[in-house]
């Protein structure tokens, strides 16, 4: 999941500026999920802006909160919005960076302003309500090799023939101890599985020619 | 089997000699005066210096460019400390070339402290390859004249590829296994992470028989008691035996600042002397480290007393 976190709120009023009318819109994917960007958070956008004009002594602003399925999809945000969004100068994306550029791609008039700054693709642990990066789409998932412990998402060094000199009792010295060491853990997972020789497997330099570009799957093609 | 040796260092390594190597660090500024006269205090003393590379991820002096004027100025042979934090693998190929090119015969490959521990935080750390895949790229660029995707070097380099230990690791397993994939792929030396305790240094070099790989000891005198108790407190494995602390703390106590910068002196060279006399009595190390970093006025007297001791 894509793992939101909001932008504090006069940073979001300096983007909006001088808009009178904002449309803001939630998503009830990623930010759904994490209670970021869905309806409610849509709702709650709604009374801070309310608020903020107030704040800014601004005469009018006309402001209206609305959910959209999923935000990174073309069609939804063009069906959803259309013909709503005529009657608004600025639109508030309460979703992903990914959710922000395609209401910006097909509203090329509209000043697209993000609610949220995008984090990273993570997991959630309810019990302790944290968030942890886990996956940076890297486009070449070692996961089996690594006994299902990302090394690039997880490894402060993001290396893939850790670990490095900095861990101490399994822990990283990024962030002065407090988080696992990745390959630590990684040799604990493969420990258990009886594949320590996928540990010790020495593993080249990577191919980041794809990764050096903006990535793109097209209709149809296998990768 | 023994590589031919292309450096001092090596040489002395395969002709069994227990060496000593130094540590020299370029700091921000353009002046190489300091580096050269730290480097003029080793000569004689160690057969190489390590020349460090943005340590704590600061922005210092480039190493390659401060390994160049000490081997220039002074005669004393560098160990170029490379990082892999903070180039990706084109400039660490150009890096090594041009390393070659200038007459360095022995790299140090790290992976350097991370960029959040910088005097420039906000820095990207590059990492494109790990400090394992540069001991690679060296390897392929000495051995087999070619760069990582096989294209030819004319006058391919001649030089050695160093890599760190870490005898204080906790837990150790992980660390040894990452060893064993840096050997293999054929690393020509190693330097350890600083021990201060026999007995953890010993059952390391133990672990470290069952490769061919020379290891050097990292050692560092503690020019005051603040120096010892920074590294018992804030480096994680490291533990620095009590006698020698209680030995510091007292001499920290002697108001006149010569007389006591004496007896640490006194100090450091009784406690390192019997530690680096044990380590060639009883031990396959092929030599120590020392990291006298501000403190190298140590070398001269220390590796004289445990010279003039073992004879």
């Amino acid at each position: 999941m894509i793992v939101m976190r909001q932008k504090p709120l006069e940073e979001i009023l300096n983007s909006l500026g001088d808009a009178e009318s904002v449309l803001i819109v939630g998503c009830d994917g990623c930010a759904g999920i994490y209670q970021v960007g869905g309806q409610k958070q849509a709702e709650m956008m709604e009374a801070l802006l309310e608020i903020g004009k107030k704040l800014r002594q601004k005469k009018d602003l006309k402001v209206k909160p609305l959910t959209l399925l999923r935000q990174c999809d073309l069609r939804m945000v063009a069906t959803g919005l259309r013909p709503l969004i005529e009657d608004y100068q600025a639109v508030l994306s309460l979703a992903c960076g990914v959710g922000v550029q395609t209401i910006a791609q097909v509203f090329e008039d509209k000043i697209v302003v993000p609610a949220n700054d995008t984090k990273f693709i993570g997991m959630e642990d309810r019990e302790l309500g944290n968030l942890y990066e886990y996956c940076r789409a890297c486009g070449d998932c070692v996961l089996y090799e690594t006994g299902g412990i990302c090394p690039v998402a997880r490894c402060a060094k993001s290396i893939k023939n850790g670990p490095c000199g900095g861990q101490a009792k399994g822990k990283c010295e990024v962030g002065n101890y407090t988080r696992d060491c990745a390959w630590v853990l990684i040799w604990e997972s493969l420990k258990k599985k009886g594949r320590l020789d996928s540990f010790a497997k020495f593993r080249p330099p990577e191919d980041r020619a794809e990764k050096a570009q903006p990535g793109e799957i097209k209709s149809g093609a296998e990768g | 089997m023994a590589r031919e040796a292309y450096s001092q260092l090596m040489k002395a390594i395969n002709e069994k000699k227990f060496v000593f190597t130094g540590e020299i660090e370029p700091l921000k500024t353009t002046d190489p005066h300091e580096i050269i006269e730290v480097a003029k205090a080793h000569l004689g003393y160690a057969v190489a210096c390590n020349v460090t590379d943005n340590p704590k991820s600061c922005a210092y002096m480039s190493s390659l460019v401060a390994s160049y004027i000490i081997q220039k100025e002074t005669g004393m042979e560098a160990v170029y400390q490379l990082c892999v934090r903070d180039r990706n693998r084109l400039a660490l190929f150009s890096d090594v070339l041009g390393a070659a090119a200038l007459g360095i015969r022995n790299i140090l490959s790290l992976s350097g402290d991370h960029t959040t521990f910088s005097d420039n935080p906000g820095a990207k750390p590059v990492y494109d390859l790990d400090s394992a895949q540069l001991v690679y790229m060296v390897r392929k660029a000495v051995d087999e004249g070619k760069d990582l995707m096989g294209l030819p070097i004319e006058r391919p380099p001649k030089l050695h590829i160093g890599m760190a230990g870490n005898p204080n690791a906790d837990p150790l397993e992980p660390e040894l296994l990452k060893i064993d994939r840096k050997v293999k792929i054929g690393a020509d030396f190693m330097q350890t992470q600083v021990v201060f305790e026999m007995d953890r240094t010993k059952s390391f070099l133990k672990e470290m028989g069952r490769y061919d790989i020379p290891v050097i000891v990292g050692t560092f005198p503690c020019k005051s008691y603040g120096v010892a108790d920074f590294f018992n407190k804030n480096i994680p494995g490291v533990s620095v035996p009590s006698d020698f602390m209680d030995k510091l703390k007292k001499a920290s106590e002697i108001k006149d600042k010569v007389a006591r910068a004496s007896r640490y002196d006194e100090i450091n060279i009784e406690f390192f002397t019997d530690f680096i006399r044990e380590l060639k009595k009883t031990t396959h190390a092929a030599g120590c480290h020392i990291m006298a970093v501000g403190y190298e006025r140590l070398v001269k007297p220390l590796v004289e007393n445990v010279q003039r001791t073992s004879a």
